[in-house]
């Protein structure tokens, strides 16, 4: 057998069962902490499935935006936020036949799925933005992204632009009688308006 | 013009809106709340405005834009009108509500704009991707007007509620496209129209399901259904006379382009699913309506109910059903405008009457906005002479045609349920001993729903026709 097909193999499986057991792991952790740090796990394994499947663009990206940022300000968030996570376990025993039913369903679906997976056979043809072998990965997506693709980058950008205004709709608080710093203000301020000189008599006070 | 150019041109009102809510945000942020009124009614402008733009090409031939992204058809220019116009309306009869609450922010305006140009993506969407930006821009402005009043603890749990459940829907639905992409090697329409031509697999089949499930969460078809009458008590009263008319619109839409164009040869798989949908969505919708107390829950069961009808339609895969769905849609839409309205129209001193006892005896305290619901009403309900009955037999009709006759039996006797609960607020309207009366309302409420009633009484009979030559237009484009 050729030794490159073997390593791939390899790799592939390796990847993929590290993928679903720190996945297993997220879910499981009693400590939310260690639920993020799977997490990051997680990301890494699915990043190594996209370098074999020859999207090296896609596994830095994976693990700059989502280790780099999105993981590490999960992580913030669970260690400021105080939550018992005890106690939002509690009705996990509860569910747990009916989830268990449904998941299991879902299992034997997922498997007959794959055991009976196809690609049409006109997919070839039909593919969108086909790409070169000896292309590199990031010059690809630069000639189809702000081209061919460049609607669909406005739309994501509106509804990245819809997210921002939510989030400061639903949490932008003008309270009243907070005493607010106004720097404008303080920079105009002068020396007479802050200062009084009074002529004090002796013996009288103010 | 440069192909570009003629792209821009024909996504022009898109474009538009766009502009003018990128400039309204910017002109909000910089005058603050004081701008809110001047910036809801430049929204109310721009929306009938772009709705009057898109109807320069009312006729013309299909054409697509950026590539075959976004088709623009007569189906997707009937879609766009009345989104753009149901929109506008909202604004118009909330701007009060949101005035005696409290909550006029110009955030509301500008979300409002841009949840309508999702809608707008949404029924031209001629690829996959373009059918979940568009949902996840509805989607997400949408699950922010929900928990809008922020002071409400009922409005956080209705945003809440509506966002896990979305989230959820949305990758249920992603993970069908990511099936119905493997299969197909391609997520334009035409492509996957030539994969499924050819033959459907297994894994088409699963992923056509998977779509259709994340698709009815958002007409909330049951078993999808459950987020619905929390969602509509909780959210504040113009956010909800939003929810039950536009955005259904939209993706029913959708979902017609979508089982009709790429999957139209797999009728057979989905058709069976589609069924299902209706008939459960007519029976939760009905029997839920029996045991309401609270006016917008009851609007809640009566929109899944609705929606079920708008699905025997679509189930039977014809042109003759499109034309059905499209004017009961459109019959719908007006419909539960002109019953918001009302509900708007509906205030005590200490808050909104939202309950069923305090409509009692309104025939003597507010004979006019009681003579509007009793004809909205009828038409909810599918009785003649009223235009609801029409929408109704267009359905049945098309769904004997259709071959699925006992879908149309089913139907039928479910409405006799349904105009019982229907008949029985007319009753406390009009023969109860009346309860304390409302406080006045702005007048442009109780013309809302005078209008409403009116197009849909027999002396309006000119629109029925009119609005029927232009479904035959719209549902044309598809086959």
């Amino acid at each position: 057998m050729d030794l490159a097909v073997f390593l791939s193999g390899a790799a592939f499986y390796v990847f993929a069962s590290a993928a679903i057991a720190f996945a297993f792991m997220v879910v499981s952790a009693r400590n939310p902490v260690r639920s993020v740090l799977f997490l990051i796990m997680t990301f890494f394994s699915a990043a190594g499935l996209f370098v074999l499947l020859g999207a090296e663009f896609l596994a830095m990206i994976l693990i700059m935006v989502y280790v780099g940022a999105v993981a590490v300000l999960f992580l913030f968030v669970v260690m400021m936020l105080d939550v018992d996570f005890v106690e939002l376990r509690q009705g996990f025993l509860d569910y747990l036949p009916l989830g268990g039913l449904l998941g299991f369903v879902l299992a034997v679906e997922l498997i007959v799925l794959g055991a009976s997976w196809r690609v049409s056979e006109k997919a070839a043809d039909l593919r969108q933005a086909p790409m070169d072998k000896d292309q590199e990965n990031l010059r690809a997506f630069a000639e189809v992204l702000y081209t061919d693709y460049a609607f669909f980058l406005e739309a994501a950008g509106l509804v990245l632009l819809v997210a921002m205004i939510g989030a400061i709709v639903l949490t932008n608080y003008h309270k009243k009688g907070v005493k607010r710093q106004n720097i404008s203000a303080q920079v105009a301020r002068k020396a007479e308006d802050g200062v009084e000189l009074v002529d004090v008599k002796p013996g009288q006070g103010l | 013009m440069t192909p570009f150019m003629s792209t821009l041109s024909l996504i022009a009102p898109e474009i538009g809106l766009t502009l003018g809510a990128l400039v309204l945000l910017v002109g909000g942020a910089v005058r603050g709340e004081r701008a809110g009124n001047v910036i809801t009614w430049a929204s109310v402008g721009l929306l009938v405005a772009a709705a009057f733009w898109g109807l320069r090409s009312a006729g013309t031939a299909p054409a697509q834009a950026f590539g075959g992204a976004l088709i623009l058809d007569q189906l997707a220019l009937f879609g766009k009108t009345a989104v753009l116009l149901a929109a506008a309306l909202v604004l118009v009869i909330g701007a009060g509500f949101l005035k005696i609450e409290k909550i006029v922010k110009y955030e509301y305006a500008i979300l409002t704009l841009l949840a309508t140009l999702g809608m707008m993506v949404m029924v031209s969407a001629n690829d996959l991707l373009t059918l979940y930006v568009g949902l996840e821009l509805q989607s997400l402005a949408l699950y922010v007007l929900a928990a809008f009043n922020r002071s409400s603890l009922r409005a956080s749990e209705a945003g809440l509620k509506y966002f896990v459940l979305g989230a959820l829907s949305s990758g249920i639905l992603l993970y069908g496209i990511s099936m119905v992409y493997g299969f197909a090697g391609t997520t334009r329409f035409e492509g996957i129209a030539q994969a499924a031509h050819l033959d459907a697999s297994v894994g088409l089949v699963i992923g056509v399901v998977f779509v259709l499930s994340g698709l009815a969460f958002k007409i909330s078809a049951v078993p999808f259904h459950m987020w619905t009458p929390d969602v509509y008590q909780g959210a504040p009263t113009p956010v909800t006379a939003f929810f039950a008319s536009a955005p259904k619109f939209a993706a029913i839409i959708l979902i017609a382009r979508l089982l009709m164009g790429p999957f139209a040869d797999m009728i057979g798989q989905w058709q069976q699913v589609v069924v299902a949908l209706s008939a459960l969505s007519m029976t939760v919708g009905y029997f839920g309506a029996l045991m309401q107390t609270n006016i917008k829950r009851l609007m809640a069961y009566s929109s899944i109910a609705n929606l079920g009808y708008a699905m025997i339609a679509v189930a039977a895969g014809s042109q003759r059903g499109l034309e059905a769905m499209l004017l009961y849609m459109g019959l719908y839409l007006i419909t539960t405008l002109g019953v918001f309205a009302c509900i708007l129209a509906m205030r005590h001193t200490e808050g909104m009457a939202e309950n069923l006892d305090d409509l009692s005896g309104m025939s003597k305290t507010r004979p006019g906005l009681a003579i509007s619901l009793t004809v909205l009403l009828f038409s909810v309900a599918g009785l003649p002479p009223v235009a609801g009955f029409a929408g109704k037999l267009y359905i049945f009709l098309a769904a004997v045609e259709g071959g699925l006759l006992w879908l149309a039996i089913y139907g039928a006797v479910l409405s006799v349920i349904g105009a019982f609960y229907y008949l029985r607020i007319i009753k406390i309207m009009w023969f109860d001993e009346a309860a304390p009366a409302f406080i006045p309302s702005d007048l442009v409420l109780p013309l809302t729903a005078g209008a409403a009633a009116f197009m849909m009484l027999p002396g309006a009979i000119w629109l029925l026709p009119a609005l029927e030559r232009w479904t035959q237009a719209a549902s044309a484009s598809l086959f």
